[in-house]
């Protein structure tokens, strides 16, 4: 019963960090001077195109641009009335973009979710290889494992993920016929879900996850390393040596469980860094995530695209660490119980 | 009578090194207790751990063999059984518990689950079965709700509670040979006196021999039929306990006998000491803290550390604060220091020099707070974690010096080397690591950071309870020596009567956050009135077999303050006032 208390509390103190974080990227994104529409404006009365002037004003206004700025974010997040009533983010409206001059909803649509897909792929890959490389580097310390497994690891951190990706694409394709680029073989684009289509985006999903995914695992492998060697000098590990347990059950139930930790804390850190990480990945690679209409909305100032983007990136962190939260409120008694050790 | 255990001729070595355990034999009959004494680094701990195949990898042992006698197949040689065999030996044949309650037991699984494991683990019974013998012995050990215990985690018992627990492990497996790795050290000194006495009673009930490892010949002369005394790794005496603790043959054992601290026999009172000097007063300081409770609406709960505390340290004089763990007399310290705020309506002052201004510690002005800082210096109790291992020793002597921008970097070098030398060590050290030093002389080290402020007070809080008794020896030799040269004054926390008895010229007994008794030292122990106090005394394990631990009265003054006789006990939660009895020695009880 703690549990679901605690995950409640913990549920809506994330609405509200969600909520200061909604006004942060407001302020943020207004923060250059002028904002999308203004400058096409300026330049299309200094081209003198009265048609287009006409549009643009018309969505000024439409848009609530020429509000005081506190009343655009309120309008923007649906609190407050708007030039077409109460739509904004609460009533599921996200606006126009005015780079690609479609609704947010549209161009985001499917690309959110392949972003999500994406990001939960590089998770579980980044959770799947560190955690028995971890694991057998620590248990084999200072062995031939340990310094190959570190080395592997310092050269998945170094190594810059856009050349990694090329590599990838060429022997992976050149060896095992894998697709280059995208998350789906064009024909399939825009098609409704298929198992084909299913099929086709795990296959594209091989080499991106592995791109976006290697940096974290090596990382997360080293951290999971460096906690469980230091667990493992612990005396409670000595007591179970005493009491005659085999060593991998050893292992395994004692010393395992307190580095796990922070290796699930992590989960929170991870999402941003993955997302972000991603962006420039998804450019070379040609995703269809929300990376690239990201980058081409903050050079553009297409303020409500981009909003509505970072918005949804600081809901995947938020959710990653509550997550990582009740998780750790699991694992470990001391934080159940509010223990002081 | 044949030996139950029997070890020959055991080398233990790392590296090229020379051995760090040389040729050490010695054996166990059934049902006996054998201590193995020595201070820390003679080897004791190793040679255990050797007997179950507990050390390290890079350790190169040789020995004759070690023989474990079972009744149906003979002697089994330990040393050379294959790993399968030994885990089956190990916890169920063999057990051992560790010095460190608070750390051996691990912190996320149940207490029940991690007991219970030995038997599921070699016993071919149910977890129901296990659970019920768990259930049995826990309520062996002492808990009054053993299933409460079954169901804890170990940080929601305190460090006896979690000792009694590991006690349990060790032996719910009725095990023939518990060894005991130092298991009360960590331990108060009344809680120790219990723990001696279970581990005494469940010895006699199962008739288990006992390996008792400790650095304390108090408790040696309480617990063993044998003894062996272990120093750098070789033998220095091994016999019965009547003559080896009676009449020391070696110099090295009769030099422990007198490094180790002793409470004076009952003496003549000593006249009070003055106070129309103190260089520290605390006045009816108070310290409540609240805890927030476990959920979100509940009231928090007010702990009161330290309860309506009036000392007063002399100039050049020390004061002793000794209790228990949970007494408040770490808080106590820690408002010294001005670390914690007292409670509203108590006042701490501070007087640095005679006739000097009086500082009032929780006020002070901003150019006073540098004075009192530099005049009042810590010294905490572990010499491992109170230094920066990423900070070489010059690093860490000049640091407070650096801070308050006192001289240039090469006068604060000559500084180091002087406070270095003050404390005898030499200047050769500067440069190098924390870890490369032994717990005396990081000790040496942290009394030498704290003269580097060329302080007048000192505050003290547990500086000698992680060493030797040797090397404790030396420390208090120090302290002695320093308060004569530099006339220094001593806040000295301790847990241990024995300690303070040498040091202090003034001793106050905390309990519960409360002084209950306070006297000179030799007033104190010639006549103690206190029931407390009185347990206190009789739960130091002295190193005299004629002078076993006197379990009935440290029951009697050790538990709740109800079981006090009626002039102690308090009424309807308001403790009795404290009387001054005789000039000097005041007690906490309705006259």
């Amino acid at each position: 019963m703690a549990i679901l208390r605690y995950a409640t509390l913990r549920f809506i103190t994330m609405l509200l960090t969600l909520l200061v974080v909604s006004v942060l990227i407001f302020i943020i994104i207004n923060l250059p001077p002028g904002d999308y529409l203004s400058n096409q404006l300026t330049e299309l009365r200094a081209t003198g195109q009265e048609a287009g002037i006409a549009k643009a004003e018309f969505m000024y206004h439409e848009y609530a641009m020429d509000r005081p700025l506190w009343e655009q974010y309120t309008i923007w997040m649906g609190f407050t009335p708007g030039p077409q009533g109460y739509s904004g983010m609460l009533q599921g409206d996200f606006g126009w973009s005015f780079e690609f001059d479609r609704p947010v909803s549209e161009i985001v649509g499917e690309a959110l979710w392949l972003t999500v897909l994406v990001n939960v792929a590089a998770v579980l890959f980044v959770y799947l290889v560190a955690l028995p490389l971890g694991v057998l580097a620590a248990a084999k310390a200072k062995t031939w494992v340990d310094y190959t497994s570190s080395f592997i690891g310092y050269l998945g951190l170094a190594t810059p993920n856009f050349l990694l990706a090329l590599m990838l694409f060429y022997y992976g394709h050149r060896y095992f016929d894998l697709p280059i680029g995208g998350l789906m073989a064009p024909e399939l684009e825009g098609e409704p879900m298929s198992l084909e289509k299913v099929k086709s985006i795990l296959v594209h999903l091989i080499v991106p996850t592995f791109v976006i995914g290697t940096a974290g695992a090596a990382g997360m492998m080293q951290r999971l390393r460096a906690n469980l060697l230091d667990e493992l000098g612990k005396p409670y590990v000595e007591t179970a040596r005493a009491k005659g347990l085999p060593p991998a059950k050893r292992l395994w139930k004692y010393p395992l469980r307190m580095a796990f930790n922070p290796f699930v804390a992590d989960i929170g850190n991870l999402l941003p860094s993955l997302i972000s990480g991603s962006v420039l990945v998804s450019v070379v690679l040609g995703l269809q995530t929300i990376g690239p209409a990201l980058l081409t909305a903050l050079k553009t100032q297409d303020q409500f695209l981009a909003g509505f983007i970072l918005l949804f990136v600081a809901l995947l962190t938020l959710v990653g660490t509550m997550i990582s939260d009740v998780l750790l409120m699991l694992l470990d008694p001391r934080i159940r119980y509010g223990g002081r050790d | 009578m044949t030996a139950l255990l029997q070890v020959k001729n055991l080398t233990i070595s790392f590296k090229s090194d020379p051995p760090v355990v040389d040729d050490v034999s010695f054996s166990v009959d059934a049902g006996e207790t054998l201590a193995l004494v020595g201070e820390s680094g003679s080897g004791k701990t190793l040679s255990c751990r050797a007997i179950l195949q507990l050390l390290p990898k890079t350790a190169n042992v040789k020995s004759q063999g070690v023989f474990l006698n079972c009744n149906d197949a003979g002697a089994l040689n330990l040393s050379a059984l294959p790993r399968k065999q030994m885990r089956d030996i190990r916890g169920n044949q063999i057990s051992m518990i560790f010095q460190e309650p608070m750390q051996s037991l691990s912190p996320l699984h149940r207490i029940g689950n991690q007991v219970s494991e030995i038997l599921t683990l070699h016993k071919d019974i149910s977890n129901r079965e296990a659970k019920a013998q768990v259930l049995e012995q826990f309520e062996r050990v002492g808990f009054h709700n053993p299933e409460r215990v079954f169901r804890a985690y170990p940080f929601e018992l305190s460090g006896g509670m979690r000792q009694r627990a590991m006690i349990a492990m060790a032996t719910v497996a009725k095990p023939d040979l518990l060894i005991a790795d130092e298991p009360t050290t960590a331990l108060d000194v009344t809680t120790q006196a219990q723990v001696l006495g279970l581990i005494k009673e469940l010895q006699k009930e199962t008739g288990m021999s006992v390996i008792f490892v400790t650095h304390d010949l108090g408790v040696v002369a309480n617990m063993a039929d044998s003894v062996v005394v272990l120093n750098r790794g070789r033998v220095m005496e091994a016999g019965r306990v009547e003559y080896v603790i009676g009449a020391p043959a070696h110099k090295y054992t009769q030099k422990l006998f007198a490094a180790a601290p002793v409470i004076p026999a009952a003496t003549t009172p000593e006249p009070p000491v003055p106070h129309d000097d103190p260089i520290l007063e605390m006045k009816s300081v108070s310290k409540t803290y609240h805890v927030r409770a476990g959920s979100f609406w509940s009231p928090s709960i007010d702990i009161k550390a330290c309860r309506d505390i009036n000392l007063s340290v002399a100039r050049g004089k020390t004061l002793a604060v000794v209790g228990e763990s949970g007494s408040g007399k770490t808080t106590c310290a820690r408002m010294v220091l001005g670390a914690e705020k007292p409670d509203d309506g108590g006042k701490i002052s501070f007087c640095g020099e005679k006739g000097g201004v009086v500082l009032d510690v929780n006020d002070l002005q901003s150019d006073q707070c540098a004075l009192f800082r530099q005049q009042l210096q810590p010294i905490f109790q572990d010499p491992y974690s109170s230094f920066n291992p990423r900070m070489r020793v010059v690093d860490a002597l000049t640091e407070p010096l650096d801070i308050n921008n006192i001289g240039t970097r090469s006068q604060r070098r000559d500084r180091a080397v002087e406070v270095l030398e003050w404390v005898g060590l030499d200047s050769r050290i500067l440069y190098r690591y924390p870890h490369a030093f032994s717990g005396g002389q990081r000790q040496r080290l942290s009394i030498a950071r704290a003269l580097a402020m060329n302080p007048v007070f000192l505050v003290c809080d547990e500086p000698t309870s992680a060493l030797d008794v040797s090397v404790q020896d030396q420390i208090l030799c120090l302290f002695e020596d320093l308060q004569k040269r530099m006339g220094l004054s001593y806040l000295f926390i301790s847990h241990d009567l024995a300690v303070v008895s040498r040091i202090a010229d003034e001793v106050a007994v905390m309990h519960r956050g409360q002084v209950v008794e306070q006297a000179p030292p030799c007033t104190l122990f010639h006549n103690p009135r206190h029931p407390y106090t009185q347990a206190l005394l009789a739960a130091q394990p002295e190193p005299d077999i004629n002078r076993p631990i006197n379990l009935e009265v440290v029951a009697k003054g050790a538990g709740s303050p109800d079981s006090w006789p009626e002039m102690f006990r308090p009424i309807e939660a308001k403790s009795p006032p404290l009387t001054e009895i005789e000039p000097g020695h005041r007690v906490r009880c309705y006259a």
